[in-house]
């Protein structure tokens, strides 16, 4: 019994241990982003500021712009999420359910992508938005973030291969064409995969960086990622605003996973399965 | 798009389709491609053409500035002799050699403590997953500053209350300490999320497997080796081959942290390839360093899944 006990307890010490290692970062971040600029780096590090303040908050938002910066990411985000899932549901849709020529290339052609760095198209998408004068613009994020559909096409179609088929044929006999079948039997039926993926392509776009830093060049379109790294680069001691900046940036994600913990836990344990 | 894929009724290829039928298949067809087109016409445009373009760009003098040349293999004889490409190579290898390990024997075992029945389990998962949804650009910033050689907190932990090192070290400004330093935050932001696909494959695992395992004598030590470990392979494939492309392909950390240096000792091929094409604007250099870097990764995620399976199968 006793030794039962010890064994609890250390398990819970090890949970905490662990708990205060991952957090601590945070921590940091959190209380740096409410103390005076004049405090911040002081030695021994303080953990509960003095004399909070929310100043650091006002600042970024207003005087450094970073209200602006969140409106660009929340659009651009948005609208590319928003494109980004119903395409990728239209394409697995179609993989799953219907024989056409030319199916099997053209998914084998999408795994391909995946396992190309996207780093590694930078270079000739940089080329391509150049030449169709999508650089420096949020049209041209919101265009390049809409084209990555191949790993949400992976996880989708396996989804609608899972759905029985007398479903879709009653509604074939009614018959009913591509368009209602997807709209009106798959889409309500894939609505937990679908927010699964909703979530995980929102997050992805809302933290984009490399082709964000590549192609805006002027202050009125950067999103918050390119943002904050300009911001680090120019202010190196005004740890304060950066960290308030960095707070806004992460507020929402940390808002948006725990509300729809359960999605990503799924998501992420089908993805390691069928990997 | 030939109609030969297509096949008659009964299985029969069609060898001659008639009129009628013709115009039913293209009927029945059309709407398909129809609702196709939207998501491919950008895959295509963004994804597929820029690979083949890349690879056409590779074998080109390219700056944009004045009109391309054709100079053969010359870009890649080039990156092969290239001492910085070498050495990038050797970084995110080092990079991924101390990451990988790191963060699946670290997920491993914060799976193992979070399957237990512990109070506030969920609690700890949601804490030990932070790290992973907060963004690189985020958790680069914030590593700057504890790293920070005059008063980061990490100096003031491991000199002044630990007294684990002699004086502040210069984490990010030391050619040795830069590229390990990047490292341990690559770690500490990976764990959670080798725990989370660790649960879902601990959770796999059937308890009866266990349960006799017990009645046989076999302790705590003995099932974790004979039972958790093996039966916990397919896992342990997914996430090497995985984790091995991630850490291979390291970019913002180093971008935002060191962009590099110093000395180029957290030079990575991504930030390599970035710099070559967008700061010395040489774009065909840069696409022959990303195609070679893209057929390493190829070859090594094969292999990975080569030796894993064939060890499992036995």
């Amino acid at each position: 019994m006793a030794r039962r006990f010890l064994g609890k307890t250390t398990l819970y010490l090890l949970a905490i241990f662990g708990a205060l290692v991952l957090a601590m970062p945070f921590i940091y971040l959190v209380s740096t982003a409410f103390t005076p600029n004049a405090y911040v780096l002081s030695i021994p590090p303080v953990l509960i500021p003095a004399h909070p303040t929310v100043q650091n908050f006002i600042d970024a938002w207003t005087t450094n712009n970073f209200g602006r910066y969140f409106i660009n990411s929340a659009v651009v985000a948005g609208s590319s999420t928003a494109i980004t899932v119903l395409f990728s549901a239209m394409l697995a849709f179609a993989f799953a359910r219907y024989s056409f020529p030319g199916r099997t290339v053209l998914f084998y052609g999408m795994l391909l992508t995946l396992m190309i760095p996207t780093l590694v198209l930078i270079i000739p998408q940089f080329v391509l938005a150049k030449t169709l004068h999508l650089l420096d613009s949020l049209q041209g994020l919101v265009v390049v973030y809409s084209a990555g559909t191949a790993l949400n096409v992976f996880l989708l179609r396996g989804f609608f291969e899972d759905i029985p088929q007398d479903l879709a044929d009653a509604a074939a006999i009614d018959g009913a064409g591509i368009w209602t079948v997807f709209w009106q039997i798959m889409m309500p039926l894939a609505r937990p995969a679908l927010a699964a993926v909703t979530i995980f392509t929102f997050l992805t776009n809302w933290d984009e960086f490399p082709w964000a830093l590549t192609s805006i060049s002027s202050g009125d379109n950067f999103t918050l990622p390119i943002a904050l790294q300009l911001f680090q680069q120019q202010h190196q001691t005004q740890y304060g605003v950066e960290f308030a900046a960095s707070l806004i940036a992460v507020v929402p994600v940390i808002v948006v996973f725990i509300l729809f913990q359960r999605h990503f836990v799924s998501g992420l344990a089908s993805a390691a399965v069928k990997g | 798009m030939g109609s030969q894929v297509m096949k008659a009724p009964g299985g029969t290829a069609a060898v001659a389709p008639s009129y009628a039928r013709r115009s039913r298949q293209l009927r029945r067809l059309v709407p398909i491609y129809l609702f196709l087109l939207p998501g491919m016409a950008l895959f295509l445009t963004w994804q597929l053409y820029p690979l083949a373009d890349a690879f056409v760009m590779s074998f080109f003098h390219w700056n944009l500035l004045e009109p391309s040349t054709f100079i053969g293999l010359n870009n890649y004889q080039r990156a092969l002799s290239d001492p910085l490409f070498w050495q990038s190579l050797r970084n995110v290898v080092v990079y991924t050699v101390i990451t990988v390990p790191g963060q699946m024997v670290l997920g491993l075992a914060a799976a193992l403590l979070l399957d237990q029945s512990l109070r506030f389990r969920a609690v700890f998962r949601t804490l030990y997953y932070l790290p992973v949804i907060t963004s690189w650009v985020v958790v680069s910033i914030m590593f700057t500053y504890l790293y920070n050689s005059q008063a980061g907190p990490l100096n003031y932990l491991l000199d002044d209350v630990l007294h684990i090192i002699p004086n502040y070290q210069i984490w990010l400004g030391d050619p040795n300490t830069a590229l390990p330093s990047i490292a341990t935050m690559g770690i500490w932001k990976g764990t959670g999320w080798n725990m989370v696909i660790f649960l879902a494959g601990l959770q796999s695992i059937p308890r009866e497997v266990y349960e006799a395992a017990k009645v046989d004598g076999a302790g705590a030590i003995k099932r974790f080796t004979h039972i958790t470990l093996p039966l916990l392979r397919p896992t342990t494939t997914f996430l090497v081959v995985v984790l091995v492309i991630g850490g291979l392909n390291t970019f913002i950390p180093v971008w935002i942290m060191t962009q590099g240096g110093p000395i180029h000792s957290t030079e990575t091929i991504l930030t390599y390839m970035y710099k070559k094409a967008f700061a010395d604007i040489d774009l065909g250099y840069g696409a022959a360093i990303s195609y070679l870097f893209t057929a390493l990764i190829f070859l090594i995620s094969v292999a990975e899944i080569r030796i894993l399976r064939r060890r499992y199968e036995y």
